[in-house]
């Protein structure tokens, strides 16, 4: 199946010119992150799943389902959320790749990792 | 409820106690815990023993007060502004008038202006000066915790810890959800325990002290992350003196712990319960029947009578017909 898409979109490729698909790659990738990324729900002050594997460029989104407020943070603070109260979110875009431990800056007992590999 | 975790407990500091000698149920009823102080002796007295027994000889008492996480509506509890109005509406018909209240922190919810507005406006009903410490949900404002210190700040130190005299007794703030670490409980940090030190160096060991702070200073359960990483430094430099009291807030419920000359003790909550550690999914609000709830929150206290009795703890409700108010 995968296959015949590859091949799909080779074909398509090479009729549309190089150039065209590199336009292709850059209207689409966004839309596709945004409606199907990745995300990471906050249930019963635990994230899931804990640990993420995705790869450069994807956007994670992080949803709280509990009835108490929980924010995000980086280990690093490389990124950090507001305070998300109920089915609230917060999205975030991996640009590299690498290991982002986070947990909850009002639980630190709640942890969890992304890991971003590179694409 | 807080006496399953009693059980698994050892008190070290009273050994020819028995367990049920020294945490023995009692009556009570009430949002908040009065503490009564006697020669130095925190005394835990419910609301409406307050209200209904002749004041015992006190040079003064004061109030505890935590959790009232105004601005909370969900399930659990729709308006937790409600509850905590009643709260404060019972301190003020108190024929003992408590000198000052203290308050555990969860002020707010989630920060929000109009949330420590409603708060303060609420608890001005009692007419008592208030003591603050921030909990966690009082730092979600964008500046981590300035909303708060723009507030209730003045004079505090770092995060806003500080400590203050009263009729002898030595009062310490203490906050601990400030700079939180990944994986960690609460956390009291370098800069205040050295503070700490500086702060009860030179006071005799027979001065009396309370201290406050949101998180409990004891690890209750480290799983739900209710404790402080770095208490036992703070308790290190508290041990030499005859008589501590802890006071904490956060978990919603009563438990309490006696350690050589240190009493701690956590209130309950003005808004919603919380279950006991482990006994649940999480830490989230319990969830009970409209007509439980008002129960569950008015229910609890200790009462610690260190020196002249035991340390009572009680489990009971408001439905209960002999405490309905
Ligand atoms: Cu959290």
């Amino acid at each position: 199946m995968n296959k015949i898409l590859l091949a799909g979109a080779y074909a398509l490729a090479l009729a549309m010119g190089v150039a065209d698909l590199r336009d292709l790659a850059a209207y689409a990738a966004p839309a596709v992150a945004a409606a199907a990324g990745p995300t990471v729900k906050i249930d019963n002050f635990v994230f899931g799943p804990e640990a993420l594997t995705v790869t450069v460029g994807t956007t994670v989104t992080w949803i709280n389902q509990d009835d108490i407020p929980h924010n995000i943070v980086a280990n690093d603070k490389s990124f950090k959320s507001k305070v998300l109260d109920t089915d609230e979110r917060f999205s975030f875009t991996f640009t590299k790749p690498g290991e982002y431990g986070y947990f909850c800056g009002l639980h630190p007992h709640m942890t969890g990792k992304v890991i971003v590999k590179a694409g | 409820m807080s006496h399953d975790q009693d059980d698994n407990r050892t008190d070290l500091g009273r050994p020819d106690l028995g367990r049920r000698g020294l945490l023995k149920c009692m009556g009570w009823a009430g949002t908040g815990a009065l503490w009564t102080m006697s020669g130095g002796v925190g005394a835990a007295i419910s609301l409406d023993q307050a209200l209904g027994a002749p004041a015992k000889a006190a040079s003064f008492s004061f109030l505890q007060i935590s959790d009232s996480h105004v601005g909370f509506n969900k399930p659990a509890n729709p308006d937790a502004a409600a509850t905590y109005r009643e709260a404060v509406a019972k301190i003020s018909t108190l024929p003992q008038k408590p000198d000052f209240i203290i308050h555990t922190g969860d002020i707010t919810q989630l920060s929000k202006d109009q949330e420590f507005d409603d708060a303060e406006q609420i608890i001005k009903a009692a007419g008592l000066p208030v003591f603050y410490v921030p909990g966690e949900h009082d730092m979600l404002d964008e500046g981590g915790g300035k909303a708060y210190l723009d507030r209730f700040g003045k004079g505090t130190k770092g995060a806003g810890w500080y400590s203050f005299d009263h009729k002898g007794v030595h009062f310490v703030a203490l906050i601990n959800v400030a700079n939180l670490k990944p994986g960690g409980m609460g956390s009291l940090g370098g800069d205040q325990l050295e503070w700490l030190e500086r702060d009860l160096k030179g006071r005799p060991s027979s001065q009396p002290i309370v201290v406050f702070a949101h998180m409990p200073l004891w690890t209750v359960y480290a799983d739900w992350g209710w404790g402080t990483d770095d208490a036992p430094q703070a308790m290190a430099y508290l041990a030499r003196f005859g008589s501590v009291t802890v006071l904490n807030g956060h978990i919603h419920q009563v438990t309490q712990k006696v350690e050589g000359n240190i009493a701690f003790h956590t209130a309950r909550s003005t808004a919603f319960p919380q279950p006991v550690g482990g006994q649940g999914p999480s830490p989230g609000p319990l969830k009970v029947p409209t007509e439980q709830l008002h129960s569950m929150l008015g229910i609890t206290t200790a009462s610690i009578t260190r020196g002249h009795g035991p340390i009572a703890l009680t489990d009971q409700t408001l439905a209960d017909p002999t405490l309905a108010s």
